[in-house]
């Protein structure tokens, strides 16, 4: 990493994230070996077929259990290298944990994300002290791979062609890196010091990061597929979607991942000591997350208005009912009509029920849309194929496109789904470059954890 | 509520929990906080010509997190004042007339034994118990285990004892032999009015894989000690039943070895124990675990229908046989309740690994044997392509089912599984009648 980009890694204290608790600290060491001693080491574990980048998870819990850190850390980084942020981010009550064997049992589910958090991040504390790595560098081979938006799914896939001796570089339009990763996770899951701590060792593998620079605008498109071996897009979504409705540009309106990107990162950002009642627009997990996230910071009244019922909405029940926890109410069945302004300056928010038809008004000083994001605008789209809703279409197996030097993973292939889904994806499209290129990778995905340095 | 109180060849306790010889029963002060918890008797820490002992002297094996699975010790005997120890068992009598006090003993010559066991018996033991078994420290000294692995000198240095002593006499014996009737019957001919087994075993417990020196460490190196704890208990079992089945003992014997609970005091007892001693689960837990002991083991007795602990005694011995009358025509085979089982397929891969490829997947693919049912009979050196089982969609998915036909009845899966009821052996009737290997060879029909 340039120095540039060390001074730039420097986050400043005073954001408004900094004051959020931690809602899944770090196991200590008798913590994590009671919880590890729990697991029974299913064999074809449901935990690990529900994880959607395939980490053997019995393998790396009972490797807690007999003191193989290194051994636990690199069976989850081999499947998932975003093994860092994903320990903390992943909804694991809607994936592993969510298909552990103890709920049939009427158990509580082993606490996976934690431990994965205590294994990696032991891991990478010993690789520190002993200097040490997991993942030793291997011999330069000739491959250039360009990648475009450093998210997880560009970072992901650009650390498994880096340990195989590929050069990947990635351009990122923003001054930082990690995409949704440093911007857009609420900060009681995992806060922006933590998302650069682990790009930070990423790019050590041997990644080339380009900031402010942006595919379309700096670097041409063709040029670019001239250039290197291999193209990946991990770009993710653009901005926040707004509902079409008066007063929607009036001042206190805000999309939900611009607003939790302030309260992340933005320096002396401050909204507890002008708003007093906030209405977020919504039912998937943004709303929820944004919703807990002012009622963390005092927000005296924090609505969710979703147009429809909660058995049906998008946001996972555990994130729901965490919020719940903090003081959020969730309204069902409100179509919002008006956004109401008072000197341009939100007032309230006129809404129909949209069982009833009855008009309602909720008087609020915020308003905050979080019913999606925007496609990206493409640069690519006399290369690619697109389905209906504006994704990138994509094999499967490999996430090659209709091009193919062209891979692309995460949002804007999925339209917006977890940091997991990103990081497999990324793996997918560099395994899949290093077989079109005839490399065997020494990280051999048959024989997960095992790593030929 | 049954009556738990025993008479071991003439020494009378409330209950037969006793403390074994050991740091439990170390001093007066001890010995009289266990007796007003439930102990119903204790044998003292070994007395013998004093000893210095080490730091660090105790080192564990965890299993699966939890602490003391077994202990590895390598202290001596007591290493305070036999004066001390003598007031302090005159006291402890004194207090406590209708508690066992046992001494465990452990000198080396004749004259040394007389005196031992005369200022034993001033001292007001009701009973002595002869060290033959410590397998550490004290056997480089010829004492300990070297004289329970001689069955001449065991049967001299006890006869010797017998000559001097007024009150109960019991051998302990060491399992650091190949065969525990040997100095067990060695025993019997030198007199003795009782047994206790087993001591520990002669082991190493471990290194500190840090500094690759052995555990428990004194400074850089440690030595052999003797190991206990939950993990001898079925060699400790073992031996007891050996004993009690041998035509040539009958005398009463004290059960020793990894007894943490009443159900593991129940089975030395069924074994044919008459007492049992107790030590690393107090060492784990303190005194206070006689509670439940007693309480349980009177509960079990009232469920059982016995009166007495006494009916307990030795009732599991004539079902320990030889394997050649064991009955070859008796068999079970595993059944997996669907309603029950969660899905871990920890049966499936035992099996398929562990024992004779007989459970399946129903969601494939599957790896055991499907070929026709011969019980392995046949040569099996193709390794076949998994096969893809269909799988009914309204059943989870994950469950099991058993090759009834080709299940050899190994009992491997009941034991893996983490559910109690879930996988069961069921009973195959049989109407061939019972035939053992040693019927066969009478008939000359072996195979």
């Amino acid at each position: 990493m340039t120095p540039e980009l060390q001074q730039q890694f420097q986050l400043s204290k005073t954001r408004l994230e900094s004051d959020f608790p931690e809602s899944k600290p770090l196991f200590s060491e008798s913590e994590a070996l009671i919880e590890a001693n729990r697991c029974l080491f299913c064999y074809d574990a449901p935990c690990t077929k529900a994880c959607p980048a395939d980490i053997d998870i019995s393998s790396f819990i009972k490797k807690i259990k007999t003191g193989n850190i290194r051994g636990a850390a690199t069976t989850i980084f081999s499947s998932n290298m975003m093994g860092i942020s994903t320990s903390q981010v992943c909804p694991v009550e809607e994936l592993c944990a969510g298909a552990c064997v103890f709920l049939e049992y009427n158990q509580s589910p082993i606490n996976i994300g934690r431990l994965q958090r205590y294994a990696v991040e032991k891991a990478l504390q010993m690789e520190k002290s002993s200097g040490r790595k997991l993942f030793p560098s291997h011999k330069n081979r000739s491959q250039k791979v360009a990648l475009i938006g450093a998210g997880p799914a560009s970072l992901a896939c650009a650390s498994y062609l880096a340990l195989e001796g590929i050069h990947p570089i990635i351009f990122e339009k923003n001054n930082l890196p990690g995409g949704l990763n440093l911007t857009g996770i609420a900060p009681y899951k995992f806060k922006s010091e933590a998302a650069l701590s682990e790009i930070n060792w990423l790019l050590d593998h041997g990644i080339e990061l380009k900031t402010g620079v942006e595919i379309g605008r700096d670097i041409h498109i063709k040029s670019l597929i001239e250039e290197y071996d291999a193209v990946f897009i991990g770009s993710g979504l653009g901005r926040d979607k707004f509902l079409n409705i008066p007063g929607k540009s009036g001042t206190n309106v805000w999309g939900a991942t611009a607003l939790i990107k302030k309260i992340k990162n933005e320096v002396d950002f401050n909204l507890s000591r002008s708003f007093n009642s906030a209405v977020i627009i919504g039912g998937g997990n943004t709303a929820i997350d944004i919703a807990r996230e002012l009622a963390m910071l005092n927000i005296a009244e924090v609505n969710i208005l979703y147009r429809r019922t909660e058995d049906v909405m998008r946001g996972y029940a555990h994130e729901i009912s965490g919020a719940r926890k903090h003081g959020v109410r969730l309204i069902e069945n409100i179509t919002p009509s008006e956004i109401m302004l008072e000197n341009g300056k939100v007032s309230g928010l006129r809404a129909e029920h949209s069982v009833t038809g009855e008009s309602i008004n909720y008087n609020c000083d915020m308003v905050i849309f979080a019913i999606g994001q925007e496609k990206q605008a493409s640069h690519f789209s006399e290369y690619l194929k697109y389905d209906d809703s504006g994704c990138i279409l994509v094999d499967d197996k490999t996430c090659q496109t209709d091009h193919p030097k062209i891979y692309a993973g995460g949002d804007s292939i999925n339209g917006g789904k977890e940091v997991v889904n990103a990081a497999a994806d990324g793996r997918k499209a560099a395994f899949a470059m290093l077989k079109s290129w005839d490399i065997q990778p020494n990280l051999d995905s048959k024989k997960k954890g095992s790593y030929h340095g | 509520m049954a009556d738990l109180s025993i008479n071991m060849c003439g020494i009378k306790s409330p209950n037969p929990f006793w403390l074994a010889s050991g740091p439990p029963a170390n001093c007066g002060e001890q010995v009289m906080r266990a007796f007003d918890i439930g102990w119903g008797g204790a044998v003292w820490k070994t007395l013998g010509t004093p000893v210095v002992n080490v730091s660090s002297r105790l080192a564990a094996v965890k299993y699966s997190g939890n602490a003391i699975m077994g202990l590895n010790n390598i202290e001596l005997i007591t290493d305070r004042p036999l004066e001390t120890n003598f007031k302090e068992i005159y006291e402890v009598k004194k207090r406590y007339p209708n508690h066992a006090v046992v001494v465990s003993l452990m000198v080396e010559t004749k004259d040394e034994w007389k005196e031992i066991v005369n200022r034993s018996i001033d001292a007001g033991a009701d009973g002595l118990e002869l060290n033959f078994g410590c397998p550490h420290g004290m056997c480089e000294r010829g004492m300990g285990s070297s004289v329970g692995q001689e069955p001449k000198v065991l049967t001299e240095l006890t006869s010797w004892v017998m000559d001097f002593s007024s009150v109960p006499v019991l051998v302990k014996l060491t399992p650091n032999v190949g065969d525990i009737l040997v100095p067990g019957e060695a025993a019997v001919q030198g007199g003795a009015d009782g047994l206790s087994l087993i001591n520990t075993i002669k082991s190493i417990i471990g290194i500190d894989l840090d500094t690759l020196s052995l555990k428990p460490s004194v400074g850089k190196n440690s030595t052999n000690g003797g190991y206990c704890g939950p993990a001898v208990k079925p060699i400790a079992l073992h031996m007891v039943a050996a004993l009690a089945r041998d035509k040539n003992i009958n005398i009463p014997i004290s059960g020793i070895g990894g007894i943490s609970t009443w159900q593991d005091a129940a089975e030395f007892l069924a074994l044919g124990s008459t007492s049992v001693q107790v030590c690393t689960a107090v060492m784990h837990n303190g005194y206070r675990i006689v509670e439940d002991m007693i309480d349980g083991l009177s509960n079990y007795l009232d469920d059982m229908g016995m009166k007495s602990v006494n009916n307990l005694i030795g009732k599991a011995v004539p079902g320990f046989i030889d394997w050649g009358d064991l009955d070859l025509n008796y068999k079970v085979i595993a059944k997996i309740d669907a309603d029950t089982c969660i899905g871990c397929q920890l049966c499936y891969i035992a099996c398929l690994d562990g024992a004779h490829q007989c459970i399946h997947t129903n969601q494939g693919p599957c790896s055991a044997y499907h070929g026709k049912s011969d019980h392995g009979m046949n040569p099996r050196v193709d390794i076949k392509q998994p096969i893809l089982h269909s799988h009914d969609s309204n059943a989870i998915t994950s469950i099991p089912f058993v090759d009834e036909d080709e299940c050899i009845g190994c009992n491997l899966c009941h034991l893996v599984c983490p559910v109690p009821g879930c996988l069961t052996m069921k009973e195959i009737p049989n109407a061939a009648g019972k035939e053992s290997w040693n019927d066969r060879i009478a008939k000359k029909t072996l195979l």
